[in-house]
C-alpha cells in the first residue's frame, strides 16, 4: 500500500519531484493482523524518525498509533524496531539511516495493541514481584553514603524502562512461555541495583534464582548492545548477580564471608512474602 | 445509554507524575483504597524529564542555608504574588521529603562527607538542589513509582479522564474517561479526587512539555466550578534548544549555567551583565571576574547574572535576539565548552551532552549551544487551601503543577520537584481526611456520564469536518505569537477573538478510524481543555495591566504595587464547559504575618 506525498504546496510538479523526500514504511494493523504501509513526505533537515511519524499523523494518517512523551530519549516510550533494529524513534536521526524507505515496526516480543503500540504489561507485572527496598532507619540528618558506593546503583537507575532489552532478549523473544518464569534484563539490573545498594537489608538471591529465572540467560549481551542508556547490563549486573546466586546455592563459605561483611539480609522467602502478589 | 465499567475508591488521583504518585502513596499509607489514573504508561509522566534537581534547604553544602532563606528566595522569585503559607510550608518541609525519598530507594549524588550533594540554580541564594546528574526527575519518578507499586496501589494506565462527576450538592464525586488502548468508557466513583495533571505547555508551539500537558486538570477544575488563579503567569524557560527545528523548545537545563556555563551574544559578549534589575542588583556580580569567582566561593562573592530568575533571563535573551545580536537560528549562545573541562561536562551533564550530540550534532564540550526561550511551566492553577490542598469545590484536591499559589508570578528552578513532594503528600492527607469524614457513598450519575461520552464521541459522527491537528496547530500559533513572553493589550484581545473562532472550529472537527488507540481522536478530546486553559491564560494576561515576574506587558512595562496585592481569580458559575464563559476578577492576596515579612527584607 502506498499513500501519496503530503501537502505538496504551491510548487509545480516538476519542482516537487526534485524536492528531497523521506519514505517511512510503517507497520499498520492490530491483533487481527496488519501490513507495512508506505508514507512519503518532503524531507526536513535534522529530523528524527519520530518527527516523521508525527508529520504522518498530522497529514496522512491521523489514526496512526505510536507512543511517545519526551522526544529526548528520557522516558522510554517510543521504542520500536527501525529497519529491523530495536531503538528509540526519538533518538534515531533520519539522515543517519541508509537511503531508501525506513521500515518502522512495533517491538516483536510484546503482543500488538495497534500499529506501533504493543502491550508491555508483562514488564509491569514483573515489577510487582520485585520485593521493595528495605533500608535500616536513617538518623535525623539522613543517610551517609559515599559517592563510589552509590555509583554502581546509579548506573542501573539510569534505566528509562524502554523495554528494548526485554524486546531483544531471545529467552522471551523466541519463547513466549518463558515469560512466566523469567524477569528479563531490565529486572536483572533492578535486582542487581537492590543487591548492591549500600543500605538495603533484603536478600533476594533465592528469589532471583527460582522465580526470576536468571539461569536462562546465556550472556549473549544483546541487551547491553541495544540499551539507549548504555547500561552494561550483562557485565555489571547479570554476571555479578549470577555469581552471587551461585555463591548462595553452592558455596556456603563464600556466602558466609560476605554475609559477615554486609549487614543482615532477609531470606528469599521473607523477601518474596513481603512482595505484593 | 453508554456501556461502561465502574470502579469505586475512597481516593482517586488523576496523574502519575511526582505529585500524583506522592499523593497516592500518602492516601494508601493511611489505609484508604486508592487508585492512580494516567494518560501514559506508568513512569512516563512529564516529571521524568526534570533534570536539574529538587530544591530543599538541607544545608549540606552551605550550612548557612535554612528554610527562612529558601522562603525568601521563593517569594522574591515569585515577585510576592505567591501564597505566603504555601511558600513557607514548602521551604520547611522539603528537606524531610527529600530524605524520605532516600529511604524509599533514591540514590542522590553525594558530598565528600557522604551527604546528599546540592547544586546551584537560578534565584537560590545557596547551592540547594539535590540531584542525580541531570536526570533528577527520573530518579524521583522511579522511586515513587516503585514505592507505589510495592504498596499495591491500583494503577489505571493509558486512561484519559475527560471530566469530573459531581453529586446533587455539586461536590465532586468521581470522574469519567476512556481507556486509550480500546476507547472504552470507564467511570470512577470516589469520595475524594486529587488532580495532579501537570502543565498546559501544549497550548504553545515551542514547549519543553510532552503531549500530555494539555491542561486537562486546570480545565476540569474550571468546569467543576472551582477557582483558578494566576493563569496569566506562564514561565518561559530561557534556554530551550532552537535547532534543529524539530527539537525546538526541548529543554537545556539551568544546571548548565549552575555548573559554569555562560550566556553570550554573537559578539561573544556576556550580555546578562547589561540586564541586572534593581531588585537583584545588591546580590548580583557586576564583573565577569566576580561572577566567575562566585562559582568557587559563594560566601565572598556575588552570584553571576547568568543565574538571575528565569523571567529576567528569558526577557534578556528575547531583547538580544530582537536587537540582531542572536545566533544563526534565532537564539543566543550558551557556552560551557570554553569554561569547563570535557570530563567535567560529561560527568555533570551527561544527558545534555548526549541530547546535543545525538539530536543537533553539537559536541557541547567543544562548541557552544544555541538556546532560546521555550514555554516551560504553569505557575497558575487551581486555588487550594495550603494545608490540605483542597480546591474551592468540596471533594476536589489539587497538587503539583496544576495547583496555583505556591510560585507566584515566577517559579524558581528546582522548586517544582520539591512542590510535588511537599504538596503531593499534603493533598494525599487532605483527600484522606475528607474521604474518611465523608458519609456519602458516591454513585455516578448516568446522565452526566452519557453527556460527556456523547461529546467525546461526536467527532466520529461528523463528516468532512476539520482535522483536530489543524485546529491544535492554529491554537498553538495563536498562543505563541499573541500570548507569548512579551504581551500587549491589543494582541491579547485579538487572541481572545481567535480563541472564540477556534472554539467553533473545535466543535466541528471530525476523525476517522476506530476508538482503539487513535491519536487523532485522542487529540480531539484534548482540544476542549486546551481551549479552556488558553482562554483563561489570555483573560488573565489582559486583566493584569502591569509587568510582574513571567508576565510582561509591553504596554504596562512596570510593576503596579496595587496589582501586586491581588490574584486574578477565574471561575465558571452557572453554565460550564469549554464553550461557556469564564468570569474573572481580582481578589486580595492573603495577609502575610509580620515575622515572615521581615524575612523578605535584605540581609537574610
Ligand atoms: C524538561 C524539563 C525539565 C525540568 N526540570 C526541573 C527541575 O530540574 N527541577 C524542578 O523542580 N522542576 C523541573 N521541571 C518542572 C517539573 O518537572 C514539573 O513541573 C513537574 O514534574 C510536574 O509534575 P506533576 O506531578 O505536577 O505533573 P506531571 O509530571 O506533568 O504529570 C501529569 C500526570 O497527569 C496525567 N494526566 C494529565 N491529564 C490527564 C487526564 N486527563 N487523565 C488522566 N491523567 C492525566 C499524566 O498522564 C501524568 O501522569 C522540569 C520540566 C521539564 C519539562
Ligand atoms: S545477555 Fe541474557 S538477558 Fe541479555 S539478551 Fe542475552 S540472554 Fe537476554
Ligand atoms: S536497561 Fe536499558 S534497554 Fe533495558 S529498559 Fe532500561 S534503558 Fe531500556
Ligand atoms: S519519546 Fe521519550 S524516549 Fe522517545
Amino acid at each position: 500500500m502506498t499513500e501519496g506525498i503530503a501537502d505538496p504546496g504551491p510548487a509545480s510538479e516538476a519542482e516537487a519531484e526534485e524536492e528531497p523526500t523521506v519514505t517511512l514504511r510503517v507497520w499498520r494493523g492490530d491483533t487481527a493482523g496488519g501490513d507495512l504501509v508506505d508514507y512519503t513526505l518532503p524531507a526536513n533537515e535534522g529530523e528524527v524518525v519520530l518527527d516523521v511519524v508525527h508529520r504522518i499523523q498530522a497529514t496522512l494518517a491521523p489514526d496512526l498509533a505510536c507512543r511517545w512523551n519526551c522526544k529526548a530519549g528520557k522516558c522510554g516510550s517510543c521504542s520500536s524496531e527501525i529497519n529491523g533494529k530495536p531503538g528509540l524513534m526519538c533518538m534515531t536521526r533520519v539522515d543517519e539511516l541508509p537511503e531508501g524507505p525506513i521500515t518502522v515496526a512495533p517491538m516483536r516480543t510484546f503482543p500488538i495493541l495497534r500499529d506501533l503500540v504493543t502491550d508491555v504489561s508483562f514488564n509491569y507485572e514483573v515489577a510487582k514481584r520485585v520485593p521493595a527496598f528495605a533500608p535500616a532507619p536513617a538518623g535525623p540528618e539522613g543517610y551517609r553514603m559515599q559517592q563510589v558506593d552509590v555509583e554502581r546503583g546509579q548506573e542501573f537507575r539510569k534505566c528509562i524502562e524502554c523495554f528494548l532489552c526485554q524486546d531483544v532478549c531471545h529467552v522471551i523473544r523466541d519463547h513466549e512461555d518463558n515469560k512466566e518464569h523469567y524477569a528479563g534484563p531490565r529486572f536483572f539490573i533492578r535486582l542487581a541495583e537492590l543487591e548492591m545498594h549500600p543500605l538495603d537489608t533484603n536478600d533476594r538471591r533465592e528469589l532471583v534464582r527460582q522465580r526470576m529465572g536468571i539461569g536462562l540467560c546465556n550472556i549473549t549481551k544483546c541487551c547491553t548492545e541495544v540499551c539507549p542508556e548504555h547500561i552494561k547490563i550483562t557485565d555489571n549486573a547479570i554476571i555479578p548477580l549470577k555469581e552471587r546466586v551461585v555463591d548462595s546455592s553452592y558455596d556456603p563459605v563464600a556466602w558466609l564471608g560476605r554475609k559477615i561483611l554486609r549487614r543482615h539480609k532477609r531470606s528469599a522467602e521473607e523477601a518474596a512474602a513481603a512482595a505484593p502478589h | 445509554m453508554t456501556d461502561y465499567e465502574t470502579h469505586r475508591y475512597d481516593v482517586i488521583v488523576i496523574g502519575a507524575g511526582g505529585a500524583g504518585l506522592r499523593a497516592a502513596v500518602e492516601a494508601k499509607s493511611r489505609g484508604l483504597s486508592t487508585a492512580i489514573v494516567c494518560k501514559s504508561l506508568l513512569g512516563k509522566a512529564h516529571t521524568v524529564m526534570a533534570e536539574g534537581g529538587v530544591a530543599a534547604a538541607m544545608g549540606n553544602v552551605y550550612s548557612e542555608d535554612s528554610w527562612q532563606v529558601h522562603f525568601r528566595d521563593t517569594m522574591r522569585g515569585g515577585k510576592y504574588l505567591n501564597h505566603w503559607r504555601m511558600a513557607q510550608l514548602h521551604a520547611q518541609e522539603a528537606p524531610d521529603r527529600v530524605h524520605e525519598l532516600e529511604a524509599w530507594g533514591a540514590l542522590f549524588d553525594r558530598t565528600p562527607d557522604g551527604r546528599i550533594n546540592q547544586r546551584d540554580f537560578g534565584g537560590h541564594r545557596y547551592a540547594r538542589l539535590a540531584h542525580v546528574g541531570d536526570r533528577t526527575g527520573l530518579e524521583l519518578i522511579r522511586t515513587l513509582q516503585q514505592k507505589a507499586v510495592s504498596m499495591g496501589i491500583d494503577v489505571f494506565m493509558e486512561c484519559k479522564i475527560l471530566r469530573l462527576l459531581h453529586d446533587a450538592s455539586g461536590a465532586v464525586a468521581g470522574a469519567v474517561g476512556y481507556w486509550r488502548p480500546t476507547g472504552e468508557v470507564v467511570v470512577f466513583e470516589a469520595n475524594a479526587v486529587v488532580l495532579a495533571t501537570g502543565s498546559i505547555g501544549r497550548s504553545y508551539l515551542y514547549t519543553s512539555n510532552s503531549w500530555e500537558s494539555t491542561g486537562d486538570g486546570h480545565a476540569m477544575a474550571i468546569w467543576a466550578g472551582a477557582d483558578v488563579i494566576e493563569m496569566e503567569c506562564v514561565q518561559f524557560h530561557p534556554t530551550g534548544m532552537v535547532w534543529p527545528l524539530s527539537v525546538r523548545g526541548l529543554l537545556v537545563t539551568e544546571g548548565v549555567r549552575g555548573d559554569g556555563g555562560a550566556l553570550k551574544n554573537n559578539d561573544g559578549h556576556r550580555f546578562m551583565f547589561d540586564y541586572i534589575p534593581e531588585m537583584f542588583r545588591a546580590e548580583t556580580a557586576e564583573t565577569e571576574e566576580e561572577a566567575d569567582a562566585w562559582y568557587e566561593d559563594h560566601a565572598h562573592h556575588r552570584r553571576t547574572p547568568d543565574l538571575l530568575p528565569r523571567d529576567e533571563v528569558a526577557r534578556a535573551i528575547n531583547s538580544e535576539v530582537k536587537a540582531g545580536r542572536g545566533s544563526p537560528h534565532g537564539g543566543v549562545y550558551l557556552d560551557i565548552a570554553s569554561r569547563r573541562s570535557p570530563e567535567y561536562i560529561r560527568r555533570r551533564l551527561p544527558s545534555m551532552y548526549h541530547q546535543f550530540l545525538e539530536l543537533a550534532g553539537v559536541d557541547i564540550t567543544v562548541e557552544p549551544m544555541e538556546v532560546g526561550p521555550t514555554c516551560h511551566y504553569m505557575m497558575g492553577g487551581v486555588r487550594v487551601d495550603p494545608e490540605t490542598q483542597a480546591a474551592t469545590v468540596p471533594g476536589l484536591f489539587a497538587a503539583g503543577e496544576v495547583a496555583g499559589g505556591m510560585h507566584g508570578a515566577n517559579r524558581l528552578g528546582g522548586n517544582s520537584l520539591s512542590d510535588l513532594l511537599v504538596f503531593g503528600r499534603r493533598a494525599g492527607l487532605g483527600a484522606s481526611d475528607f474521604a474518611e469524614a465523608s458519609d456519602r457513598s458516591p454513585t455516578a450519575d448516568a446522565a452526566q456520564v452519557d453527556a460527556v461520552v456523547a461529546g467525546a464521541l461526536a467527532p466520529f459522527g461528523r463528516d468532512g469536518g476539520e482535522s483536530p491537528y489543524a485546529v491544535h496547530e492554529e491554537l498553538q500559533r495563536t498562543m505563541q505569537s499573541l500570548v507569548g513572553i512579551i504581551r500587549t493589550g491589543a494582541e491579547l484581545s485579538e487572541a481572545l477573538e481567535k480563541l472564540g473562532e477556534l472554539r467553533d472550529r473545535a466543535s466541528n472537527v471530525s476523525v476517522g478510524g476506530g476508538r482503539a488507540y487513535n491519536p487523532g481522536w485522542n487529540l480531539a478530546t484534548d482540544l476542549p481543555s486546551l481551549l479552556t486553559v488558553s482562554t483563561a491564560v489570555t483573560q488573565g494576561a489582559l486583566a493584569r495591566r502591569e509587568s510582574r515576574g513571567a508576565h510582561t506587558r509591553d504596554d504596562f512595562p512596570s510593576a503596579d504595587p496595587d496589582l501586586g496585592k491581588v490574584n486574578f481569580v477565574q471561575r465558571q458559575t452557572d453554565r460550564r464547559g469549554f464553550d461557556a464563559p469564564i468570569h474573572i476578577g481580582p481578589e486580595p492576596l492573603p495577609e502575610m504575618p509580620p515575622e515572615l515579612r521581615e524575612l523578605l527584607e535584605e540581609g537574610h
